[in-house]
């Protein structure tokens, strides 16, 4: 009798769960829903507008230096779109397509249900849209939106603040709290839910570098908004933090920025090792190379990434101790980011390898990383760097591997779970389209801002010398085409969400992992009796 | 339903309590770090603060006046030091020093005049802030009086002479034979109002 009571009741709440869900209809299902795919859908569409917003913007940055001379923008106005260019990119493209990507992908990899805490999981996603349309309505300021660049040093957003600082400080606070917590229901979920008989060292290496990079959510984003909050109120409020008229140290406001600064680099790029360490072997139908030397290596970055800040304030005059200590450890970073390109090769080395375009992009991704962890060395050689920083060498760089390496692993991935997540094959001659326009395009964009550099053009200035016009065409050119690529890929989503060629359970013959045991589209509810793994 | 079903369903339900636990544990866990770590970007100030002022670093000098006890002058050595000043944008004073260089003996008390006025029509309080570079000569330079432990306010068109008094420490790194110290004048009069 007690025991049938017990079982009515557990009946009832998982019943209830589901009419929850599947009764809403039109707007209010996403407002209120609870599920995971939903929720990640929802992740990545929002990062892929504001990766067009923002990439409108870049392209007025680049329509401005087509030429050398002042043709379209004010100073002032080109400033605020190198701002919120970079806040958007950082915070509102790359970080949420992650988590939409963390979202999808981690409760069927290790066999759940859904994330540990679904109600979270909608509070995270729904607080980022008034994060950025807080940011965004700066514009219609008076004053304009932000101007201090997105590394927001003070005392340009202090004193010489134009009147946004308000704004920027509480989209950030916004976008921080999001952050965090979708970081937490992260690593609760890998803690709480696997599957019985996956053990960590069981897990797939998506979900190991995606819990690596929660936990460096959950140390430094509370950093920032420390951060946001004294230059807030530094603004503000009369304290001086970082005003050296009341005692406080703008260099200061550099060492707390980069602190959370450099472990935020590797937040960008720690998932998209995992996501080339599932697509790559997956083509080249051998296991990863070196699983638990991945897993280490993945580590042992996250560590390292505390203790070399300084690196991006090598010219503020540091003591030679300084300079000596943060240039070695840096350079440590190599060691086991040259582990991970060397596994990677390892798995293609032999494998039977075909080049479907999650294949292309993860190679590409390969390639041209590494190319930005090469010049990341030359920058982190003090007496260069004192030659290169704030040069476009450092923005060809950080663009080598935030563009050809974070985002070109957002569409390795995108690639190779779409057929899952609309349950249609997508169009190959329009995806073969688009990376061989973006490849070629992104290296027309960035690698001539390598010799730019050199040569010694700084970045953030809206008018350069003659000297600079011709690479500055060619690298705007690029910039153009790059972003009409990424319109190919628009197109190709929703042609596959509409339809196409039904999708088998598991389109790519060499892929692992349990997302590939659920049929295609993956169904709403997925793991709701936990598989076993042997 | 069979006994051994029910049976099953029972310690379901019960591995559902203690998985709800075990979240709610995580999450406590998790929070803690979240508050430590926005605590943690708050004591970096201090501890940035203490960091250079043990070792100087950024030429960052004491806030408090050094006393004179030195038993001897080291008269085999000659540091010459350096003085620079400038103003803060948007104060109005004529801010400059009397000497712009002086030489010193190792443990030699000196005292230079800095001369300020304020050129505008309005009372203004300022603050000067030092800098001593070589970064790692901070520490062994000992300000004994100095126009800087104070703000400094004047009437609209007062002038004032104001007197720094230092010596510097025996032990300076062989090295260092000129130190440069340089001070910038703020405006704080709103902050001194309010
Ligand atoms: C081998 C690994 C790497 C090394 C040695 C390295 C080194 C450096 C150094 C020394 C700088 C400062 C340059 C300067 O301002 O003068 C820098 C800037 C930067 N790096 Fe890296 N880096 C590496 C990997 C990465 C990765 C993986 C990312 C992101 C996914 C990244 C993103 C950035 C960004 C965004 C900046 C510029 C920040 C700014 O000033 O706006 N780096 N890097
Ligand atoms: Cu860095």
């Amino acid at each position: 009798m007690t025991t049938d009571v017990i079982d009515d009741q557990s009946e009832h709440d998982s019943h209830d769960g589901e009419h929850h869900d599947h009764k809403m209809t039109g707007i209010k299902r996403w407002l209120y829903t609870t599920n995971h795919k939903d929720i990640g859908s929802m992740y990545l569409w929002f990062s892929f507008i504001m990766f067009l917003t923002g990439g409108a913007m870049a392209l007025v940055i680049r329509a401005e230096l087509f030429q050398p001379g002042l043709q379209i923008i004010e100073p002032d106005f080109f400033n605020q779109m190198t701002t919120v260019h970079g806040l958007i990119m950082v915070f509102g493209a790359i970080m949420p397509a992650f988590t939409g990507l963390a979202n999808w992908m981690l409760p069927m990899m290790v066999g759940a249900p859904d994330m540990a805490l679904p109600r979270l999981n909608n509070w995270s996603f729904w607080i980022l849209p008034f994060a950025f349309a807080i940011l965004l309505s700066s514009f219609f300021m008076e004053s304009g939106a932000p101007n201090f660049g997105w590394t927001f040093y003070a005392p340009l957003s202090t004193t010489y603040s134009n009147g946004s600082t308000a704004f920027f400080v509480f989209a950030v606070h916004i976008m921080g709290i999001s952050s965090i917590m979708g970081a937490i229901n992260i690593v609760v979920t890998i803690m709480n839910m696997r599957a019985p008989g996956m053990t960590y060292m069981k897990m797939p290496l998506f979900v190991w570098t995606f819990f690596i990079t929660a936990y460096l959510l959950i140390a430094v984003m509370p950093v920032l908004a420390g951060t946001v909050t004294m230059v807030l109120t530094d603004t503000y409020f009369g304290t001086s933090f970082f005003d050296a008229a009341g005692g406080g140290d703008p260099v200061m406001f550099q060492h707390i920025f980069w602190f959370f600064g450099h472990p935020e680099v590797y937040i960008m790029i720690l998932p998209a090792f995992g996501i080339v360490s599932t697509t790559i072997p997956a083509f080249s139908r051998k296991p990863l190379f070196g699983y638990s030397s991945m897993v280490y290596a993945t580590a042992s970055i996250a560590f390292l990434s505390f203790i070399v800040w300084a690196h991006h304030m090598f010219t503020t005059g540091m003591p030679l101790f300084g300079e000596l200590f943060f240039m070695y450890c840096t350079m440590l970073i190599a060691v086991p980011t040259g582990v991970k390109v060397f596994n990677w090769a390892a798995t293609m080395w032999r494998g039977s390898l075909s080049f479907e375009t999650p294949m292309l992009f993860s190679i590409a991704f390969v390639i041209l990383f590494t190319i930005g962890g090469f010049s990341g060395l030359m920058l982190a050689m003090t007496p260069a760097d004192f030659q290169y920083h704030d040069t476009y060498f450092v923005v060809a760089h950080f663009h080598y591997v935030l563009v050809t390496g974070a985002l070109f692993s957002i569409f390795a991935g995108a690639y190779y779970w779409l057929p899952k997540w609309t349950g249609y094959m997508y169009n190959d001659t329009l995806s073969k389209w688009h990376f061989w326009c973006s490849l070629i395009s992104v290296n027309l964009l960035f690698f001539p801002m390598h010799f730019l550099g050199l040569a010694g053009m700084p970045r953030r200035i809206p008018d350069y010398a003659l000297q600079f016009a011709d690479f500055n065409k060619w690298v705007s050119i690029g910039g153009f085409a790059f972003g009409i690529s990424q319109l190919i890929f628009l197109v190709l989503v929703i042609k596959c969400i509409r339809g196409g060629e039904k999708a088998p359970m598991k389109p790519w013959d060499g892929a692992e992992g349990l997302e590939w045991t659920v049929p295609s589209p993956a169904p709403y509810h997925t793991f709701t009796t936990p598989p076993k793994i042997d | 339903m069979t006994n051994g079903e029910s049976q099953n369903k029972l310690s379901k339900q019960a591995q559902a309590t203690t998985h709800d636990a075990s979240v709610k544990k995580t999450v406590k866990k998790l929070m803690l770090i979240v508050f430590g770590m926005f605590g943690f970007g708050f004591a970096l100030v201090p501890l940035y603060d203490v960091f250079c002022d043990i070792t100087g670093l950024n030429g960052k000098t004491s806030n408090v006046a050094a006393s004179y006890n030195v038993k001897s002058i080291d008269t085999e050595r000659t540091i010459t030091v350096q003085f620079l000043t400038r103003t803060a944008k948007g104060i109005p004073w004529k801010f400059e020093p009397m000497v712009n260089e002086v030489e010193v003996h190792p443990g030699e008390r000196k005292t230079v005049i800095f001369y300020a006025k304020n050129e505008s029509t309005s009372d203004i309080v300022g603050q000067a802030v030092p800098s001593v570079s070589p970064g790692r000569a901070a520490v062994y330079f000992q300000k004994i009086e100095c126009f800087c432990f104070n703000s400094q306010p004047l009437k609209a068109s007062e002038d004032v002479e104001m007197g720094l008094q230092f010596y510097v420490d025996l032990d300076i790194p062989d090295d260092v034979s000129t130190i440069t110290l340089s001070y910038t004048l703020y405006d704080i009069t709103s902050s001194v109002d309010s």
